[in-house]
Parts: structure tokens; sequence; C-alpha cells
């Protein structure tokens, strides 16, 4: 929303631009792109720093100059259907950002999102996404202080694409969660049930026979690591399971810090309905995607101020405890099975395929 | 899932197995028939709480594991054609076949779109009256009546446009022609479960008569596999070759006959090729002449396909359970999931693929190495 005309405070309520589909023009810099940016973007995710409409955005250094360190994501949002039961690809995005950066213990403060859309795409749709990304913002207290629209033309875009940069700002004094940081010792905890996120868009596809009424569990999470830290829990990794879900999520930090992730399976939290999608697809839960759910890693002395904390939260009133981290083997994820066996949890290969039979 | 919690029950698991232990006094070598089961030994762990006098061996029942590698050149050739919207089930896709996957010609622009039901390739093809829509009909009997159904429903709705590249296999000549080998090691099979819902269990007791093998028509879930493998020590302590359904909760004598009925109508029993096996006499399914049209090897010219096996791939000594995955030279190594010399290290019910997934490397944690 940098490179426009400039309109300033020119936040017209009237809720959509004259044209209702989206053309070529919407996104070529003249009068079009202008009209799009201030009828639809810029009332939706008001701040002043936006309204000032500069190039780029401006703000303060204090912020920066009064933290121990500074986080920076970004991300590349694509997801078919757009919307889904329980979220859409604004609030996706959003959160994917926030997310990625409340996982290094860093407060998310300032997003720069870039639609790409497709040519003829409903501009009701793009106005609910982009509401749908202005409230997410609103619930993780971050503002959407620059941004960029393109139009590509039909076929070139499946729809819509968005990502989005995001810097966050660690506290002074605050120690980050880092991938490298598990130690032997420390407890495995979830915020959340496992799996609803990739269930409730696979089955939106509605290209599987699969009825469901899971919604996907896209949050914001920066709340849940306040309270976390608030709690004076010795925070040692986060991380939100998300594409390859909570087994990649764990191998990635079992080989960063050199240790033995052990989970029992038995308490490892999956809503009966995703369980038995998985059943059926031949999808191992703990390979599904999630949007809202996050894995921390605290030292065994820690645990109970931690559930304490999460449980006090919205959106991790069903956190539990799911594992350990022993020494070795040094980089594996085992689990340990209902019946009381072991085997190791992989990280899922690609695509996950449902099975033949 | 209240009943699939009750079949994973550990303390059941756990009972069964002490039972499996007190009573099994020497060396025996149990075969599950079906890639579904050893995935489920394997991820459960079973297979590593049994006592050391079983050694399980794992059946060809994969059917992405036993399709000839030229089925699936074939396939791909099929699938590079512009005119072609090629329909598989997902499984499928990774396969290696002598250059390439479906993944590789999808990427490369082919029309590939994975279906969860052979009805939906027929639906596929009647909304693209314009394109010629190929399913990749493979599978044991269990997958057969679907795939029937969709050449029947195609032939009903009179779709000139749908054919089917049909690689359908049968259990009971595998099973034969692992016994008959001079190789054989396998001194009972658990039988699949899922194939015997099917077709029931009215084919194994010649077989079991003829070799002298127990055969238990066994489940899926932990406590089922757990009662399989104790029938068939219970009858090899005893001196016992009989027929066993462990199964009952699933599986009738006679089976699924509605479902025989549809295999029938559209298919007939013949001579098959197995991957890494080779030819079997009265393994495959093959379409009726009534059905002939619906046959995609005869309506495209693919020309001659050369293919050609990995030279370090022993999938067929696994699949006929006289090698095991971790006997080859290449698994782990040359031989990934994400890099496969074979299917049997791709395919969600391959032995390959479930050693390498559940159980390579050291699986016991430690305090300090
Ligand atoms: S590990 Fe790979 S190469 Fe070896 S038998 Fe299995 S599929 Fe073939």
């Amino acid at each position: 929303m940098s490179d426009t005309a400039r309109s300033p405070d020119r936040t017209c309520p009237l809720p959509l631009p004259h044209h209702d589909r989206i053309v070529l023009g919407h996104g070529s810099g003249g009068r079009l792109t202008a009209d799009l940016v201030d009828r639809l973007f810029k009332p939706r995710l008001e701040n002043p720093v936006l309204r000032e409409g500069d190039d780029a955005a401006v703000v303060p250094a204090g912020a920066l100059a009064e933290s121990g360190e500074v986080a920076l994501s970004t991300d590349a949002h694509i997801v078919r259907p757009l919307f889904f039961p329980g979220g859409d690809i604004g609030r996706l995005s959003i959160c994917g950002t926030v997310n990625d950066l409340a996982m290094v213990g860093a407060r998310p403060a300032w997003i720069a999102a870039a639609f790409i859309i497709e040519e003829g795409f409903a501009t009701e749709d793009l106005d609910r996404i982009v509401r749908s990304a202005a409230a997410a913002a609103r619930e993780a207290g971050v503002t959407v202080i620059a941004g960029d629209t393109k139009v590509a033309e039909r076929g070139a875009v499946d729809g819509l694409f968005i990502t989005t940069t995001g810097v966050g700002l660690v506290p002074t004094g605050r120690r980050s969660a880092r991938a490298n940081r598990v130690e032997p010792g420390d407890a495995v905890l979830v915020s959340g049930p496992l799996g609803d996120h990739g269930i409730a868009v696979l089955a939106a596809r509605g290209d599987l026979a699969l009825q469901t009424t899971i919604e996907s569990d896209t949050a914001p999470l920066n709340g849940l690591v306040e309270a976390l830290y608030a709690s004076g829990a010795a925070v040692h990794a986060l991380r939100d399971p998300t594409r390859g879900g909570a087994a990649a999520a764990l191998n990635e930090l079992a080989g960063a810090s050199g240790v033995c992730v052990v989970i029992e399976e038995e308490r490892v939290p999956v809503r009966r309905e995703v369980a038995a999608a998985c059943e059926i697809l031949g999808f191992d839960p703990l390979h599904v995607a999630n949007e809202g759910r996050l894995l921390a890693f605290v030292p065994e002395a820690d645990v109970d101020r931690t559930l304490a904390a999460f449980h006090a939260q919205p959106y991790g009133a069903a956190a539990c405890r799911i594992g350990r981290v022993e020494a070795t083997p040094a980089g594996r994820v085992l689990l340990e099975t209902g019946i009381g066996g072991t085997r190791i949890v992989d990280m899922p290969s690609g695509e996950l395929l449902p099975r033949i039979c | 899932m209240k009943h699939l919690t009750e079949y994973r029950d550990g303390a059941l698991v756990r009972r069964v197995l002490d039972d499996i232990t007190r009573e099994s006094t020497r060396p025996a070598v149990l075969m599950e028939v079906c890639g579904g089961q050893t995935h489920s030994f394997v991820r459960s762990g079973l297979d590593r709480m049994l006592p050391e006098t079983i050694t399980l061996v794992h059946g060809p029942g994969c059917p992405v594991c036993v399709t000839p590698l030229e089925v699936v050149d074939r396939a791909l050739a099929l699938a590079r054609r512009p005119e072609v919207i090629f329909t598989s089930f997902g499984d499928m896709l990774r396969v290696p076949g002598t250059d390439g996957d479906l993944f590789s010609v999808r990427a490369a622009g082919g029309d590939v779109r994975v279906v969860y039901s052979p009805l939906d390739a027929v639906t596929i093809a009647a909304e693209n009256p314009d394109r010629e829509v190929v399913f990749f009909a493979i599978g044991f009997e269990t997958t057969a009546p679907a795939n029937a159904m969709s050449v029947a429903e195609a032939k009903r709705q009179g779709l000139p446009n749908y054919s089917v590249l049909v690689s359908h296999a049968c259990v009971p000549g595998a099973m034969r022609a692992i016994l008959g080998d001079s190789h054989n090691r396998v001194q009972a099979f658990l039988a699949a479960g899922h194939v015997c819902a099917v077709m029931g269990y009215h084919e194994y007791p010649p077989i079991a008569r003829e070799f002298e093998v127990p055969i238990v028509v066994t489940g899926f879930e932990p406590v089922d596999l757990a009662h399989g493998v104790l029938t068939a020590v219970r009858q090899l302590e005893s001196g016992r070759a009989e027929v066993e359904n462990a199964y009952g909760r699933v599986v009738s004598e006679v089976g699924n006959v509605e479902a025989q009925v549809l295999i029938n109508e559209v298919f007939e029993l013949g001579d098959r090729v197995w991957r890494g096996i080779g030819m079997i006499p009265a393994s495959g399914l093959h379409l009726r002449d009534a059905y002939r049209d619906f046959d995609a090897c005869a309506r495209f010219d693919v020309g001659a396909v050369h293919s050609e096996e990995s030279a370090r791939c022993i999938a067929g000594e696994i699949l006929q359970g006289r090698r095991k995955p971790t006997d080859c030279a290449a698994f782990g190594t040359e031989c990934t999931p994400e890099n496969p010399l074979g299917a049997t290290m791709v395919s969600s019910e391959g032995a390959c693929a479930a050693y390498y997934r559940y159980e390579r490397g050291p699986v016991c944690a430690g305090r300090v190495p």
C-alpha cells in the first residue's frame, strides 16, 4: 500500500471499489490500484503508519533500541481452498508470521503483507480475506504497516497468494527460545490437539468423501508465549508444528539440539474425528499440519507452572505434556506406542498421500 | 473409534504376548501376507515385542510393490499424453518407473490427478467429454470391486472416454508360489483380513493341506495381530496345519458375495507378473472380453516401453519372505523414500518403507551414551 496515489485519510466507509472483480488494472499502479488500496485495504488494516502512504513504512527506532534481540520472519501462503472451516488465507497469513516470531520468544510488532491476486478474483472475497487478516492482526496486537498488491493474469495464480513478513522484539533480559536449546531432562508439552488444520483443509477441498465438523486451529499464539514467559518457566525451545506436523517439528529440534525426543503415544492429544480421518486415509496425525498449536520444551521442574499458564489462555486450555527429552540416540524422535512398543517418528516424506485400501 | 481403541488395548496385547512367549518353544517363521499388517506390526512395535523364537517375514500383499515395472512405465507414457487425464490412487504417484514417477510427469505438465475412489475418475470422464480419462486400476481383491464398478458404471453411462490400466493381483496364487518355491522359509501364514472380508477364506483349505501350513485369517490392529500370531504358534506347536479365522468380527468363510459377483462380472482370473517375483499362474485379474473396450492398453499405443529394474533392489526376495529390508545393502543409504530404488520403499504398505519409517537405527532411548 506504498507506491500509491496520496489520499490521506480517505478511509471511505463504502465497502467495495466499484468493480466486483479484480482486473489487471488493479495491479497497474494507477488510479485503480489506488482505489483498491484506499477503499479496501487501508480502511480494514487502519493504522497511522499505513495511513502515511510512504514508499516504506517508517517506525520509531526506540522500540528496537529497547529490545534485547530483533526477530524477522517471512512466509508465503498458498492454501486451497482459500476459505475453510475455522479460517481463511487472510487469518492464516497473519497468524503464520505472528507465530513464527513468537516461537523464538519475540513479541510480534509489525507486519508487511503482499497480495498477489488472480485476475477475475471476486472483490467481495478479497474484502472478506482482508477483514479476516485485519481481525487476526488486532487479536495478535500487531500492526500491518506496509503492503503491496499485484494482479497476475488469470491462471498464473490460484486465486490469491499472500506473503507476510514480520518483525518481532525479544524484550531485554529474555532468553530467546531456540531450536538448539533443547536439553536432556526437558519435558515436551503441546498446547492442544494435533491435526485439526490439515484435516479441516483436506475435508474442505471436497474431493474426499470425508464428512467432518473439524475446524482449523488457525490462531495467533503470542498470547500463549507471553503467558509462558510470565509464569517464570525457563523456556528452552518452542515450535509451531505447521507443515510436516509435529513429526517434522520434533525432528528438527532433536537434530538441532542433538538430543532424543521421546513421545508417549497415549498422551498425544488427537480429536476423535481427526483420528478417524487419519485412520481412513492412512495418515499419521503427527504428520498433519497445525496452524494454532505450539510445542514447548521446558525443564521438568517447570512443567506445572507451564501447564497452569497455558490452561489460563484461550488457545492453551487443552495443553498437556506429551513426552520427555533424553540424551541418546541423538537427533532421533521416538514414540512409545500404546501397547508398550517403541518406534521412531520420521519426518514425513513429501506430500501426504492417501493409501489405497 | 471406540472399537479401534479396544483392539489397541496395551494390557490385552501384553497378555496375548505372554501366552505366545510361554507356548512358543521352537523357532518359527511366520509371514503376514498384507503390507497393511506389516506396517501395523512395525508401527506399534509389536514385531520387536515377540519372543526370539518367532521370525516375522513380510509378504507380497502390497499392491503398489507388486505392480510390474513395465506397467508403471506404461502408466507414465499414458500420463504424458496431452489428451489424457491420468487418475490414480495417491500411493502410486511416488512409485519409481524406469525414468521418473507420476509426480515428475505431473511437474512436467502431465494432467495427473489423485482420486480417492475409482468412481471419481468416472465422474471426471463424464465432466470432460473432450479428454481421455485413464484410471490406474491396481490392487488386490480389496480394491477390485470398486475398480470393477467403475468400469461397469462407465459402460452403463456409455462413456467412450473412460479406460483403465489394469494391474490386479490375487493373493492365493501368490501364497502357493511362495510355498512351492525351493527357497521357501514360511511355516505359517497370517492371511490378509481385508482380502478375506471380500473373498472369504474358502480358497485356503486346499493350500493349507497341500503345503501343510497353518493359515490364520488375521486383522490389522495390534490385538488382532497378536491373536493371529498366537493362533499360528499353537497350530505349529501341536503339529496342525489348518485354516483358522482369528478375525471373526469382520470376516466370514464366504466373504462378501455381492462384491465377488461384481468382480466376476468385469474381471477374469489369469496369469500375472509380480514385480520382483515374476509370472505367477492364476494370480491376476484381467478385463473380460465384454469390457475390452475399456482397456487403456488396447486404446492407446504407447509404443514399446523399455523397463529396467535397479540391480541393487532385492524387493522381490523381501516380498517372498526370503530376506528382510535390512538385508538390502541399499536400505537407508542409496535407497530412501526421497530417492527410492524400489516400490517397497515408497508404498504406504511396503516393508522397506515400514522399516525405514519406524525402526531404522536404535529405538531405545537413554540418558547418557
Ligand atoms: S531398500 Fe530399496 S533397494 Fe533395497 S529392497 Fe527395499 S526398495 Fe529395494
